[in-house]
């Protein structure tokens, strides 16, 4: 249910596959293009018809596989009387590496993390949103709009959002967790029976919240001791486990796990979610439009249809991740609520994380560290 | 090859315009038989080469493009500690992979080589076996024998004894690839220790060589070749492998595969992952090197 997760954060493990699909994408492709109403304004936000008569419009979107409902194009169809063509992408490398090519990649609309669309405001390629389009933003709750990524939403709107904390057994341990450092220096209980996540920046997070750092720390300095920390964790890890942490926690391999709140199965007995107190990190996956998209007027009428509420309720109940929007989590199913934690966080709670954002060239710093924990023996 | 000999036995009194026609013909049957095999080996291997090769000289962008702009900070890169290290740790690993996996597999080889003939093909086939089955499942098959609560601890409990810590460690990841690869060294070494003539042996014997001198001087020279084919087999996929040290290994530990992954899954560095790959296929080039040599003095 939540493997769009897996293979967002995480590329897939076939390597010779993965090639061979990465370079296919490389090759682009280009959406049936609608006769070209000149070029799009560049430098300010363009200007937009209220009225447009969206049939004559068609969109194209990049979405994460799963993310979206499989009957999308139908719904969209129906209700905008637009053609909707929807493309996957795995992670946000891909989808990025798309858009920064420098081709018109003919998409309209593309969900992307906050980070990446940052970068991609920076990079001068997003259409501001134009909030009089989007009626249904009102239905957000009022903390989706200070996201440190894109304060107000300017050129992002978030479809889901979430954060990390310990996934823990409450049977086989003696005292619940309260700290990242219970999770570094585990109890003797449960030595050798913790795994932590070794994608780079989430590898990161425990050392880094536990000695107070920034998770966007560009410092070499903090970054050194955040190595120290991490590799005097690593003799008490049972693995590093970005993906099957959820069954070893089940079977009792482990008793206590680094995991994202989306992937923590609380409704399970004796299984429980705690967010650390010393913090940890706000995730926010968005919607963006280009401003290469020759179909604006109906790329906002896209956005407002899934901001309704029982478009955006699917999210929360098929990704079991929080939505940042009010009167979709209303709708959701109190059972399917109290059984996950991701669907449980309050939004002050959850913007108490801090964001996650691209650290540019300094992103390699990071890539090193998970490299070098790694290799320790 | 077939087609010549057989147009060559039947025209015999050959007029030019035949012989023309005849070698036209040649190289369409040359064609039939080569083509599907050269397209292969353009499309899927020549052609990834050649783009591996063409990245090492150039630098990742931002965001994971490839920049084309010649430099050779990749192959400076390469030379740093951490990555050198993580290429010998593989090295390493491999090697002693490749001797457990010889030092099983000549005995089993060998046995089985003496068997009579039903209980040969038997055996051969229980071989082979494992491969009829999905590699990933025999890999997590361990994980189910060998975790915390799986079932050798379990049948250990009832005997009062453990739980052990098998798993996660270098030693299960050696055990991984001798399992996987062991095959591999079984089949050519059996190929070499079948061929060898049993009178060979009997004359060592009958000049008074006792079996270990037989064995040194006779037997393990000329099975030499099937020796190294066997040792390349297993060494060149256990270098490589980047699926047991993350399930059998736990991620605790990373070989140059593990590496390679990352850079073109992760890191979306292309150039590095590249360049990494460029330097495990020295590695390999030159072990094809030697194998080539060592057959040849053979």
């Amino acid at each position: 249910m939540s493997r769009s997760r897996y293979t967002r954060r995480l590329p897939a493990a076939a390597v010779a596959a993965g090639l061979v699909l990465a370079l296919s994408a490389c090759g682009g492709e280009t959406a049936d293009s609608t006769t070209s109403a000149g070029p799009a304004a560049s430098a300010s936000s363009a200007q937009l018809d209220p009225n447009a008569d969206l049939s004559k419009q068609s969109l194209a979107i990049s979405v994460w596989d799963g993310y979206t409902p499989k009957e999308l194009p139908q719904q969209v169809k129906e209700k905008l009387k637009t053609e909707l063509k929807v493309t996957l992408h795995a992670n946000n490398e891909e989808i990025m590496a798309k858009l920064t090519s420098g081709t018109d990649t003919g998409l309209d609309v593309a969900f992307v993390s906050g980070q990446y669309a940052q970068a991609l405001n920076e990079a001068g390629l997003l259409e501001p949103i134009h909030p009089e389009l989007v009626p249904n933003l009102a239905n957000l709750f009022p903390e989706a709009k200070e996201l440190s990524y894109d304060k107000g939403n300017v050129f992002s709107v978030p479809y889901t959002w979430g954060t990390t904390g310990i996934c823990y057994r409450n049977d086989l341990l003696k005292t619940a967790p309260t700290s990242w450092n219970d999770l570094l220096n585990p109890p003797a209980e449960a030595k050798k029976k913790v795994t932590m996540m070794i994608t780079e920046r989430w590898l990161a997070l425990p050392a880094i919240k536990a000695l107070g750092y920034s998770v966007n720390t560009r410092s070499d300095e903090e970054i050194a001791k955040v190595k120290e920390k991490l590799l005097a964790a690593k003799p008490n890890l049972l693995a590093y486990d970005d993906t099957t942490f959820r069954d070893r926690l089940k079977k009792g391999e482990a008793v206590m796990v680094e995991a994202w709140d989306g992937w923590c199965p609380a409704g399970e007995k004796n299984i429980d979610f705690v967010v650390p107190k010393e913090g940890s990190d706000l995730w926010v996956d968005t919607m963006v439009i280009l401003k290469s998209s020759k179909n604006k007027e109906a790329a906002h009428a896209f956005i407002n249809y899934i901001l309704d509420p029982k478009v955006h309720g699917w999210a929360a109940e098929n990704i079991l991740y929080g939505v940042p929007n009010k009167a979709a989590m209303e709708l959701v199913d109190p059972e399917l609520k109290a059984s996950m934690p991701s669907l449980q966080m309050t939004p002050s709670q959850l913007l108490q994380g801090e964001s996650i954002i691209d650290l540019g060239e300094d992103s390699v710093k990071f890539t090193r560290l998970a490299t070098e924990v790694a290799a320790q023996q | 090859m077939t087609g010549s000999t057989v147009s060559g036995a039947t025209a015999v009194p050959r007029s030019r315009r035949s012989r023309a026609l005849g070698r036209r013909s040649r190289a369409i049957g040359r064609l039939v038989f080569l083509g599907p095999g050269l397209a292969y080996l353009i499309v899927l291997l020549l052609v990834p080469l050649a783009l591996i090769l063409s990245y090492t000289v150039f630098r990742r962008d931002r965001f994971g493009g490839v920049v084309y702009e010649a430099t050779g900070e990749n192959f400076t890169r390469l030379l740093d500690p951490l990555y050198l290290d993580v290429i010998v740790s593989s090295l390493k690993l491999a090697t002693i992979a490749t001797v457990i996996a010889l030092l099983v597999g000549y005995p089993t080889a060998y046995l089985i080589a003496q068997l009579p003939r039903k209980w040969k093909t038997i055996a051969l086939v229980a071989i082979v076996l494992p491969f009829w089955t999905n590699f990933l499942v025999r890999v997590y098959a361990w994980i189910v024998l060998l975790s915390g609560p799986g079932l050798v601890n379990s049948a250990l409990g009832d005997l009062g004894l453990g739980p052990f810590e098998f798993l996660y460690n270098q030693g299960t990841i050696v055990t991984g690839l001798v399992y996987s690869y062991l095959p591999l060294m079984v089949l050519p070494l059996y190929a070499a220790i079948e061929k060898l003539d049993p009178q060979l042996r009997e004359a060592s014997a009958n000049l008074g060589a006792r079996p270990a001198r037989t064995f040194v001087s006779v037997t393990l020279p000329l099975t030499l070749p099937g020796v190294v084919t066997g040792c390349l087999f297993v060494f060149v996929p256990s270098f490589g492998n980047f699926v047991i040290p993350e399930l059998l290994g736990g991620g605790r530990s990373i070989m140059v595969g593990n590496l390679i992954r990352d850079q073109f899954l992760k890191a979306r560095d292309w150039p590095f992952g590249s360049t990494l790959t460029l330097a495990l296929l020295a590695v390999l080039i030159v072990l094809l090197l030697l194998q080539a040599w060592s057959a040849r003095r053979a």
